[in-house]
C-alpha cells in the first residue's frame, strides 16, 4: 500500500494550504482593533495596501521610480499558499496495457498505461476534490458513466491543461500549468468569474452608471468598471490599448479611444497586478505605460496571456455552459470563467515558476482535441450512454475496489489501485 | 489668565455687535441679526452674521440645491433607493457624462441627460454666485481681487466641463460628478493623454499650487511670529515701518538675502493662488484639442531624458506580427 500513502501524503500539503488561509485569516482578526481597523480602512481606500515593513526593490534606471514593494507578512503567507506537494512516486514506464483498451470512455488520457493512467486519477483527485473523492466527478459503481457534469468539466479541463502546455508556452513556459495552479485542493477554483448584473438596476429616467461607480475589489476598489472581465477576457484583447500613438491628434479610431474606455483597461490593469501581486512597473516604465521600448521583458509574457486568456475562455470555458446545473452558474446563468487571478492567486509566477510537468508529462503532451478552437461539450455526453451501458456489463472496476459515496473510502480505493494492483485488477 | 497677551489674541469679546460700515443706498436691504458663538470665536470672528443673500446669493443657492439634488437622487437611484448602500458607498457614486457616441447632443435622461442639467444648474449657480462677490466687493468699495481670484478657478471648472468638451466635440470628454469618481478620471485622462506630467501647464500648475502652499506657510509663520510686536498692523506698516517690520524683514534677509514687503508678500500669494487654476486650465484645454500625447510630446521638445536601463525591453509582439506580415 505504498501508493496508499504517497497519496496521503500529497494530499496533505493540499488541505494544509486552506487552513493555514483560515490561519492567516484569524491572526488578523486577533490583532488590536485600531491596527485591524487602520488596515481595513487602508485596504480598501488603497486596494493595493501592504502591511508594514515593506521591503523595496529598484528594478530600473535610477529616477524612473520602478520598483517592487512587498512587505515582509504578504511575502510569508504567499510563501506558504505556493508549495508544490510531492509527487506521487513513478510507476515503471510503458509497461502494460493501456488505458484506452482497459477502462471505457477514456477520451483524453487513454494512451497513458493503465499504471500512469491510475497514478494521474490519483493526483487530479488529491489536487482538485481531496475531500469528495473520486466521487466528485465519477460515479461509484460506474467509472466510465459520464452521467456527472464535473467528469464532462474535468475532461474539458485536462484538454485545455494540454492545449496551455503546449500552445501557449510564449505565457506559461516550460513550467507549465497542470489541474492544482487553479484548483489548489478546490474542486471549484477559488477565483473565477462570472458576468455580473449591473449593480444599477433601476432602469427608467435614472442615470446609468454604464457599470461603474460601485465599490469592488475586483478593481482595487476604485470607483471604475465592476467587470473589466467580460469586455477584455472574451473579446478582442487588442481594444486594451488606449493611449495615443502620436504627440499631435491625428483623427482615427485607435487616437479616438475615450478617458472612458482608458478607465475600462486601468479596471483590467489593477486585476492584472493584484492578481501577480506586482505594481504597474512590473510590466510599464510608468512614464510612458504604452512605450515597449521602456517596458521590463515581463509585459511580453503578460500580452501573450492578454491573447490566451480570451481564448482559453471562448473555447474552453464558456461553452460549458449547459454542462452545468443553476448553482455553478453565475447572475446571468454563464458558466465560470479564468481570469488573472485563476492560475496567479498573487503570485508573480505560480508557485513561484516550480514546474510539476517533469512529474507529471502527460499534462505537456497536446493530447486528443487539445488543440480545438471549440468543441461542443454536449457531444460526450450524447456519446456516453451507448458505452455506459455496454460499462454497465464490462464494469472497468472491479466490484471490491468500487468506492464508497464515504471519501475516505474512496481514497482508500485510489490508493489500492496505485500501482502494483492496478494491473492485476484491469486486465481480464 | 495666565497667557502672554499680545495684539494677536485669542481672547473673546463680547459686546454690541458690529454692524458694519454704511454701505449706502444698500444699507437697508440688509437681512438678519446676528449673534455670537463661541467655537467660530476660537477659529475667527465670534460674531456670526449679519447675512446677505439678494438675488444672486438666493437663485445661486436655488440652482445648486437642484444640481446637488439631481446629482444625490441619480447616486441614490444607482444603488436602487437602498439608503444604507448610498452612505456605504457614497464615495463610489457618481453621475456620469454621457457616452461618447452621444457627442455634443442632448442625450436621454438616463444616459447623461442628467449629467447635462446637473452641469448647467452647476454653473450657473456658481456663476451667480461669482456675481455676488462682484456686487458685494463694489458695495463695500473694495477691489475685484476676491471676484478676479474666484474667476481664475471658475475658469478651470468651465475648461473641464464645458470648454474642453465643446472643442473636442463630446460631452464624454467631462468629468464625472462623484468624489472618487473623479479622482479615476483624472487617473485616466492623465493615461490616455500619455501622462500629464509632460504637460508643461500642468506642471506650471503644480508650481504654482505648491508655492501656495509655501507662501501661505512662510507668510502666516512670520506675521505670528512678529505679533508680540504689533506685526499684525501689517498693511499700516507699509508706510509707518515699526519694529515688528523691520525684525521680519531682517529675519528673511538673513535666511535668502531677500525679503517681500508686507505689501507685495500678498501679491506674491494672490498671483501664485490665481496662477494655479489658470495655467491648469490651460493645460487641460491643449490636452486632446493641440496635444495627444504628452510623453511623446515631450520626447519631441527634448522634455524626456533618457534613461540607460538596466534589462532588455520587452517587445510588442503585435508589432512583431506587424511587420512580418508586411
Amino acid at each position: 500500500m505504498s501508493g496508499f500513502i504517497a497519496m496521503t501524503a500529497s494530499m496533505t500539503p493540499v488541505s494544509f494550504i486552506s487552513t493555514s488561509r483560515r490561519a492567516i485569516g484569524r491572526a488578523a482578526i486577533g490583532r488590536a482593533a485600531t491596527v485591524v481597523a487602520l488596515l481595513a480602512a487602508g485596504s480598501m481606500l488603497g486596494g493595493c495596501f501592504e502591511a508594514p515593513p515593506v521591503v523595496s526593490e529598484q528594478i530600473s534606471a535610477d529616477g524612473v521610480g520602478m520598483q517592487t514593494m512587498e512587505s515582509t507578512e504578504s511575502v510569508e503567507a504567499k510563501a506558504a499558499l505556493n508549495v508544490v506537494p510531492a509527487a506521487l512516486p513513478p510507476v515503471p514506464e510503458a509497461a502494460g496495457p493501456l488505458a484506452k483498451d482497459v477502462y471505457q470512455n477514456v477520451q483524453v488520457l487513454g494512451d497513458l498505461s493503465v499504471a500512469e493512467f491510475t497514478r494521474t486519477m490519483a493526483a487530479i483527485t488529491a489536487w482538485v476534490s481531496p475531500d469528495a473523492g473520486c466521487t466528485y466527478c465519477h460515479v461509484g459503481n460506474n467509472f466510465a458513466s459520464d452521467e456527472v457534469y464535473t467528469k464532462v468539466v474535468s475532461r474539458r479541463m485536462m484538454q485545455m491543461t494540454q492545449n496551455i502546455n503546449s500552445e501557449w508556452d510564449s505565457h506559461v513556459g516550460d513550467t507549465g500549468v497542470t489541474c492544482l495552479t487553479c484548483h489548489r485542493g478546490n474542486p471549484v477554483p477559488e477565483y473565477i468569474w462570472f458576468d455580473t448584473l449591473d449593480p444599477n438596476r433601476q432602469g427608467g429616467m435614472a442615470a446609468n452608471s454604464h457599470g461603474q461607480n460601485h465599490a469592488n475589489m475586483d478593481v482595487g476598489s476604485t470607483s471604475m468598471i465592476d467587470d473589466p472581465f467580460s469586455k477584455y477576457l472574451t473579446e478582442d484583447p487588442d481594444q486594451i490599448r488606449v493611449i495615443a500613438r502620436n504627440a499631435l491628434p491625428i483623427r482615427d479610431v485607435r487616437s479616438n479611444l475615450s478617458t472612458q474606455d482608458t478607465e475600462n483597461t486601468y479596471s483590467l490593469m489593477i486585476h492584472m497586478s493584484t492578481s501577480l501581486g506586482q505594481n504597474c512597473t512590473y510590466c510599464h516604465n510608468t512614464r510612458a505605460f504604452t512605450d515597449w521600448e521602456q517596458s521590463p521583458p515581463q509585459r511580453t509574457t503578460a500580452w501573450h496571456a492578454l491573447q490566451m486568456v480570451p481564448a482559453l475562455n471562448n473555447a474552453y470555458l464558456e461553452p460549458l455552459g449547459p454542462v452545468y446545473p443553476m448553482s455553478r452558474m453565475g447572475p446571468k446563468g454563464d458558466a465560470p470563467k479564468v481570469n488573472c487571478a485563476t492560475c496567479h492567486q498573487g503570485v508573480n509566477k505560480p508557485f513561484y515558476g516550480v514546474s510539476m510537468l517533469d512529474d507529471y508529462p502527460v499534462w505537456k503532451a497536446p493530447g486528443p482535441n487539445a488543440a480545438l478552437e471549440a468543441i461542443d461539450p454536449m457531444e460526450p455526453i450524447e456519446a456516453a450512454p451507448a458505452e455506459n451501458g455496454e460499462a454497465e456489463t464490462t464494469s472497468s472496476v472491479p466490484a471490491d475496489l468500487v468506492p464508497a459515496a464515504d471519501a475516505d473510502d474512496a481514497a482508500d480505493t485510489l490508493g489500492a489501485l496505485v500501482p502494483d494492483t492496478a494491473a492485476e485488477t484491469v486486465i481480464r | 489668565m495666565a497667557e502672554y497677551q499680545n495684539i494677536f489674541t485669542r481672547v473673546q469679546v463680547r459686546g454690541p455687535g458690529e454692524a458694519g460700515v454704511p454701505i449706502g443706498r444698500d444699507t437697508d436691504k440688509r437681512v438678519g441679526g446676528w449673534f455670537f458663538n463661541r467655537l467660530a470665536g476660537m477659529i475667527g470672528n465670534a460674531q456670526i452674521g449679519p447675512f446677505y443673500l439678494g438675488v444672486t446669493g438666493s437663485l445661486s443657492i436655488l440652482c445648486g440645491f437642484i444640481a446637488f439634488e439631481i446629482i444625490g437622487f441619480n447616486m441614490l437611484a444607482s444603488v436602487n433607493w437602498d439608503v444604507v448602500e448610498f452612505v456605504r458607498q457614497l464615495f463610489w457614486l457618481a453621475l456620469e457624462p454621457p457616452p461618447p457616441e452621444y457627442g455634443l447632443s442632448i442625450p436621454p435622461m438616463a444616459d447623461g441627460g442628467w449629467w447635462l442639467m446637473a452641469g448647467m444648474f452647476l454653473t450657473i449657480s456658481i456663476l451667480l454666485w461669482w456675481t455676488r462677490t462682484f456686487l458685494r466687493a463694489r458695495a463695500l468699495g473694495l477691489g475685484y481681487h476676491i471676484p478676479w481670484a474666484f474667476g481664475a478657478a471658475i475658469w478651470l471648472y468651465l475648461v473641464l466641463g464645458f470648454i474642453r468638451p465643446l472643442l473636442m466635440g463630446s460631452w464624454s470628454e467631462a468629468v464625472p460628478f462623484g468624489i472618487f469618481p473623479h479622482l479615476d478620471w483624472t487617473a485616466a485622462f492623465s493615461i490616455r493623454y500619455g501622462n500629464l506630467f509632460y504637460n508643461p501647464f500642468h506642471m506650471l500648475s503644480i508650481v504654482f499650487l505648491y508655492g501656495s502652499a509655501v507662501l501661505f506657510g512662510m507668510h502666516a509663520a512670520t506675521i505670528l511670529a512678529v505679533g508680540r510686536y504689533g506685526g499684525e498692523r501689517e498693511i499700516e506698516q507699509i508706510t509707518d515701518r515699526g519694529t515688528a517690520t523691520e525684525r521680519a524683514s531682517l529675519f528673511w534677509r538673513w535666511q535668502m538675502g531677500f525679503n517681500a514687503s508686507m505689501e507685495s508678500i500678498h501679491r506674491w500669494a494672490w498671483w501664485f493662488a490665481v496662477l494655479t487654476p489658470i495655467t491648469g486650465g490651460i493645460g487641460i484645454l491643449l490636452t486632446g484639442t493641440v496635444v495627444d500625447n504628452w510623453y511623446l510630446w515631450g520626447v519631441k521638445h527634448g522634455l524626456a531624458a533618457d534613461y540607460i536601463l538596466p534589462y532588455t525591453p520587452a517587445v510588442d509582439p503585435a508589432a512583431l506580427g506587424t511587420e512580418t506580415m508586411q
